[in-house]
């Protein structure tokens, strides 16, 4: 039995096979049906969370599955105090597959030492959120052909942005791939991506302050939003929230093919007048979340149609 | 001149840094063990200047030297079996350590989650770097010596 709790559970060789396999989803969705006639997916998510967890359900509701599950730890038995090792030992007895999200790093790590189901880790903290790298992939290997060959810039809570953590980890395994690390001080990748992921891998990257400064060489902007969630102190989450907001003025510095890419929600970040520019690839890239989504739940549960 | 006299069974610790010989008492949990412990404190080195030395009369299975080559594997463990030292034994460092240390992330899993065994990997072996099994919270161990003990 598979679990996925990191992108880095599947090889390269794996990852292309999934994501070919999104790609057949997207062009024939009718084949994909009824894949999962009878099978439930359990959604545990114990923090708020609007787009992951309906991803993942209109993704089992596509394959002709049901779902089932709850959207804060106030509505679980957590709010009773059972753990996360109880919780889905119990789990397990009612559904096929399940996808957990909860504050705590780790937690899903947790969950899969037990569970008699696949787990899939849909975000644990500020550590890992491994379904919307699977995403973030689809979305640069669709709209751009490859995922090689490329430098892609990442911007804004580099230190808590889980998305941007797992995305990294995943695309040095490409070749000729280079990042381009804006952030504020006070919120730059932690050192355990810096030292252990880029430089033992010997992967090219910079650091940079002002976004403006790294725009013409980008293929790839992916936005990130400053989490309020993350920080214990408001008054830093006040001076940090709107230190980078992407304007049409801002896109006149890209190449005419950057794509512009965005884990959602965004808050402030990406100005809404930026939407209407075709390199604005962000809410394809919830379109394509679903579709990898899709292919995930048949790969860990073993469906071939 | 201190004489401590020598043991028929067991493991003479030697080379231990000056001042660590407490903890590894804690840490090893001699205090749990019915037998007989020596602890010596700043005893006089050619290599070291000052080193603590623990010897213990126990049989030898009775310790978990993977602790130890966490702690510092610069200590040189000398296995004693009818009265002689049969066996020297060179430490390294253990690919996981098991409720040793506790993980300081706030963020972490093990905050929260009952009866979770606190597990550190080793994930770079050269810069003696450990991290948490859950959150990759990195520890490095404090007592890490510069320069290796011959």
């Amino acid at each position: 039995m598979r679990h996925l709790m990191s992108p880095l559970d599947f090889s390269v060789g794996e990852l292309d096979q999934l994501l070919d396999l999104a790609q057949d989803i997207e062009k024939n969705p009718q084949k994909y049906a009824h894949a999962c006639d009878g099978k439930k997916l359990a959604t545990c998510f114990y923090e708020p969370s609007t787009r992951t967890r309906l991803s993942f359900e209109a993704a089992m509701l596509n394959l002709g599955g049901s779902v089932l599950g709850f959207s804060s730890a106030d509505s679980s038995s957590a709010a009773k105090g059972e753990s996360i090792s109880d919780t889905i030992r119990v789990i397990s007895c009612y559904a096929d597959i399940c996808a957990m999200r909860h504050p705590k790093e780790g937690a899903a790590l947790v969950a899969s030492q037990k569970s008699l189901i696949p787990v899939i880790n849909a975000g644990d903290g500020g550590h890992q959120h491994p379904t919307q790298t699977l995403t973030d992939l689809m979305t640069i290997r669709s709209l751009k052909g490859r995922l090689g060959n490329i430098t892609i810039g990442l911007c804004g809570d580099l230190k808590f942005g889980r998305t941007v953590h797992s995305l990294i980890n995943a695309l040095i395994r490409y070749e000729n791939v280079k990042f381009v690390l804006i952030s504020p001080e006070e919120l730059r990748i932690p050192d355990y991506i810096r030292e252990d992921v880029l430089v033992a891998n010997h992967i090219e990257f910079e650091e940079v302050e002002r976004l403006e400064d790294a725009m013409s060489q980008l293929d790839v902007l992916y936005m990130t939003r400053v989490q309020r969630e993350r920080f214990f102190n408001e008054e830093d989450y006040i001076r940090l929230k709107d230190y980078y907001i992407l304007t049409k003025d801002k896109m006149k510095l890209a190449k005419e093919d950057m794509l512009v890419l965005h884990p959602l929600p965004r808050v402030n970040e990406i100005s809404v007048e930026v939407d209407d520019d075709p390199r604005a690839a962000y809410f394809k890239q919830a379109q394509y979340g679903v579709y990898v989504r899709m292919a995930l739940i048949l790969t860990l549960l073993n469906i071939t149609v | 001149m201190l004489n401590i006299s020598g043991i028929h069974e067991g493991f003479v610790l030697d080379h231990i840094q000056a001042g660590m010989s407490l903890q590894i008492y804690h840490d090893l949990k001699l205090d749990k063990l019915d037998c007989s412990v020596a602890i010596i404190k700043n005893a006089k080195s050619n290599k070291m200047g000052k080193k603590d030395i623990i010897k213990v009369e126990c049989p030898i299975e009775a310790l978990d030297l993977d602790i130890l080559g966490f702690i510092d594997h610069n200590i040189t463990v000398n296995v004693i079996k009818g009265d002689k030292i049969v066996e020297k034994k060179i430490l390294s460092l253990p690919k996981q350590v098991k409720n040793v240390i506790k993980c300081k992330n706030p963020r972490c899993v093990t905050s929260i989650e009952q009866e979770l065994d606190q597990i550190f990997l080793l994930t770079d072996g050269e810069k003696e770097v450990y991290r948490c099994k859950y959150c990759e919270e990195k520890y490095t161990n404090p007592n890490r010596r510069k320069i290796k003990v011959g």
